[in-house]
């Protein structure tokens, strides 16, 4: 069964379907249902035999490169970093299909956001290359 | 679950472990190389998890050091014959005359010897001390079981040849264990139960204060434990846990504990910091609510823990951070604000800075600018149940501020 990384990301990607504040501005009830179907989530694809693994990546990004010999690494916070694309974590999961990978983000992306209404938000999912030779 | 596994259920796994310590010191004591006995004693092991189900035998210990002996002699014999060297032959092991105490504290100071990093001294701990598979401290330390096991082979491979046999840093063994006792609360094995078994074993094994300091801290704090994270998983605050949860025996015993080890120190010996910090979590664990927590008491420990270093500020600024709440409780928000300032330097990118921050605000009832710190704080957690907590006390400081300010305007 093919491997997918389900990914959200803290900036970047297509223009969002409405603009919502960081969810530290959020009314309490609204982070709480927020949360609550997060974890619902990872129970779910945990039930169906489907998670592979859950993992968050907090904001801080540094990029590093060598430096050369005998000089130490360079390293940047990136060429935009207050607007570039940056990651913050995902879900890993094992499943029948692209078809199913997609189903699964569509509902991640329906998690809901101030007010309690859906909160829209783009997933970016992408598979896994397979460390095995596949058999066609 | 492996075969394996099901008949380590059947067998006392803990009688078996304990056994660990007694028989790898024999052997190191012996003069056999730390690594190699260190393999051998983990094939006996298994081996006793197969065969003991069935054959229990009368005398584990002598059973364990007679296999592992076995498995050193096959193992060295296959070494002989590929060098083309005389084979020679070894005697079965003598039952050992030492105290299990001693036993233990030898084999810690093996383990936690100053060459090793700190990362590879605990996990040597766990696997030769407490006779945890490297399974089980993979999965405490969510990383694959190989490697793991690279990370125990490269600590055997950085012992070898150095000479074991010379007391080590007994603060390094304290140090070992509360890194176990901590990784202990976000694993799924319970490491914080093992790092007390051992620091248990440690207290029978030397009369320094602080080991019974250390005991009594992870002791005191455990108790807290059921009451730490609510049936959902969210972290709940000190002061707003279930007191009712709080293990009371091991409340009582961490106090029993803490006093034995206080006892032994004088004007000239001052408690060293494992016991000082015994003494505040004693004090919080002592309060029948939040309200009637003993805050000017613990903040004169505070003043101990922070005397303890040249210049705390840079040596132990989570000490100062602690302190700084202490204040904040007994001499008001802005106080406590105050002497969090002293620490923007070395601490103002961490989160932790932040939230305690967060909480004097809100203790002064600034509730917009306790919200701005609990943001700030999320955003720098690294730790999931601690950035969601923290992401909702920004979120209820900014509701509680917007309910104030429409009732006021009513």
């Amino acid at each position: 069964m093919p491997k997918y990384l389900l990914l959200k990301h803290y900036r970047g990607g297509p223009e969002p379907h409405h603009p919502f504040p960081p969810m530290v501005e959020w009314a309490p009830e609204d982070v709480e249902a927020h949360m609550a179907f997060l974890r619902h989530v990872g129970e779910l694809l945990e039930e169906r035999g489907e998670l592979v693994g859950v993992q968050a990546l907090t904001p801080a990004q540094t990029w590093v490169r060598y430096g050369g010999p005998d000089a130490a690494p360079v390293t940047t916070d990136g060429p935009l970093p207050e607007t570039s694309d940056l990651v913050a974590g995902g879900y890993m999961i094992d499943v029948e299909s692209h078809e199913r990978a997609v189903e699964v983000a569509a509902y991640i992306s329906s998690e809901p956001g101030p007010g309690g209404g859906p909160l829209y938000e783009w997933i970016d999912v992408r598979e896994v290359m397979s460390g095995s030779p596949s058999d066609d | 679950m492996s075969a394996l596994d099901e008949s380590a259920r059947r067998l006392d796994e803990g009688a078996l472990r304990a056994l660990v310590p007694r028989v790898l010191a024999g052997l190191v004591r012996r003069g056999e190389d730390f690594d190699a006995a260190e393999d051998a004693l983990q094939e006996a092991l298994l081996e006793a998890l197969r065969a003991w189900p069935e054959h229990p035998p009368r005398d584990g210990q002598a059973w364990l050091a007679t296999v592992a002996t076995r498995r050193l002699v096959d193992a060295r014999r296959s070494e002989v014959a590929r060098h083309r060297r005389e084979e020679q032959t070894y005697a079965e092991p003598r039952p050992a005359a030492t105290e299990a105490g001693d036993d233990t504290l030898f084999l810690l100071f093996c383990c936690c010897h100053p060459a090793l990093a700190p990362a590879s001294q605990v996990a040597l701990t766990l696997r030769a001390v407490g006779g945890l598979t490297t399974r089980e401290i993979a999965d405490a330390f969510y990383v694959p079981e190989a490697t793991m096991a690279q990370r125990i082979s490269r600590a055997k491979r950085a012992l070898q040849g150095r000479r074991l046999d010379q007391p080590g840093d007994l603060a390094v063994v304290l140090r070992v264990l509360y890194l176990a006792y901590t990784a202990g609360h976000a694993g799924r094995m319970d490491l914080a139960g093992e790092a007390i078994r051992l620091a248990r074993q440690l207290t029978l094994a030397t009369e320094e204060p602080e080991a019974g300091g250390l005991l009594a801290l992870m002791l005191l704090n455990h108790a807290r434990l059921p009451a730490r994270l609510d049936r959902e998983g969210r972290i709940v605050t000190l002061d707003r846990q279930d007191r009712g949860l709080w293990d009371r025996r091991e409340t009582a015993e961490g106090v029993r504990v803490l006093q034995s080890a206080l006892a032994m120190q004088s004007e000239e010996r001052r408690p060293g910091r494992y016991q000082v910090e015994a003494a505040i979590a004693a004090l919080h664990d002592d309060a029948a609510s939040a309200e009637e927590t003993d805050w000017p008491q613990i903040l004169a420990w505070y003043d101990d823990l922070v005397a303890l270093t040249d210049d705390p500020v840079r040596q132990d600024p989570a000490a100062v951070l602690g302190r700084a709440v202490a204040v904040g409780h007994v001499l008001g928000a802005a106080a406590g604000l105050r002497e969090t300032d002293r620490l923007r330097d070395p601490i103002g990118e961490r989160h932790r800075w932040h939230a305690v921050r967060g909480h004097l605000h809100e203790l002064g009832g600034d509730l917009p600018a306790a919200a701005t710190a609990y943001a700030e704080a999320a955003r720098r957690a690294t730790n999931v149940a601690e950035r969601d907590h923290l992401v909702r006390q920004a979120a209820r400081a900014r509701a509680a501020e917007r309910s104030r300010t429409a009732a006021t305007y009513r």
